[in-house]
């Protein structure tokens, strides 16, 4: 199935504003996550596990552990700092 | 029709202007508490020469929304504004209006310090600061997580997710701190 993954602040930065990726039924946000890292480079460096990340799905904030679904929007970024 | 409860622009705001419009008509109110915050000259001992503010389009509005749905909630808010800037902003300038009326002074103190420590944790905004030295991202701090912990809520912003997303943790929590 396939997800879009959106990118923010520094993630945005190192990666661009996002991409369409290919994960298998079963992944959750955090399996996604690591199968980016693993492609090395650039995405290794910017969603490795060195990172603090916050992620949400379908626009809601969420734990890494929540499952996806086909068409799921997905985002990665640092922690939080507006107000 | 009532006005929007939360607007993410560029655009500054006026304060007497919006607090006017919150309150316009409404007998009940005995209280607005009003909180706007502005960009500092210098940030962790470096001069600020202008601040650089993105967010998530899309999310950041339903996010607030449901953050202003558990203020009224908690504390009886009877009407309730955010408006948060976007894009360049130089020292001085405002970044944040958090306003809020009720029917008396506890609620909507309350209410509006627990709608700005939600904000900082679980709205999906990123500040650049550029200075002297070059531009760099803005830490989050734990004492933005500490502030929203005081509230039952746990933020997971600097130490990464708590788990939930902000309106099922806020269900699962104490009424008040």
């Amino acid at each position: 199935m396939k997800v879009v993954v959106r990118y923010f602040a520094a993630v945005r930065e190192a990666l661009g504003p996002g991409e369409d990726v290919e994960v298998d039924s079963r992944a959750d946000i955090a399996s996604l996550r690591d199968a980016l890292a693993a492609r090395g480079g650039r995405h290794a460096e910017a969603l490795g596990r060195q990172r603090v990340l916050r992620s949400a799905r379908n626009r809601v904030l969420c734990a890494e552990s929540t499952a996806l679904a086909d068409g799921d929007e997905v985002g990665f970024f640092p922690p939080l700092t507006g107000g | 029709m009532a006005k929007a409860r939360v607007s993410i622009r560029a655009d500054d705001f006026d304060l007497g202007a919006e607090v006017a419009a919150l309150r316009a008509g409404d007998g009940g109110v005995g209280a607005v508490c009003a909180f706007v915050g502005t960009v500092r000259e210098r940030n962790d001992g470096a001069a600020v020469e202008s601040l650089e503010l993105e967010h998530y389009p899309g999310m950041t509005d339903a996010a607030i929304e449901s953050m202003i749905d558990e203020a009224t909630r908690r504390f009886g808010v009877r009407a309730a504004r955010v408006v948060h800037r976007i894009g360049p902003l130089a020292p001085l300038a405002q970044i944040v209006l958090v306003a809020v009326t009720a029917a008396h002074r506890g609620e909507a103190f309350q209410a509006c310090e627990f709608l700005m420590d939600y904000l900082k944790t679980q709205a999906p905004f990123w500040k650049k600061e550029t200075g002297p030295g070059g531009a760099r991202w803005v830490d989050a701090r734990v004492a933005d997580d500490k502030a929203l912990a005081r509230w039952g809520i746990a933020a997971g912003n600097v130490d990464g997710p708590a788990g939930a997303d902000p309106a099922q943790r806020a269900g699962a929590v104490p009424e008040k701190r």
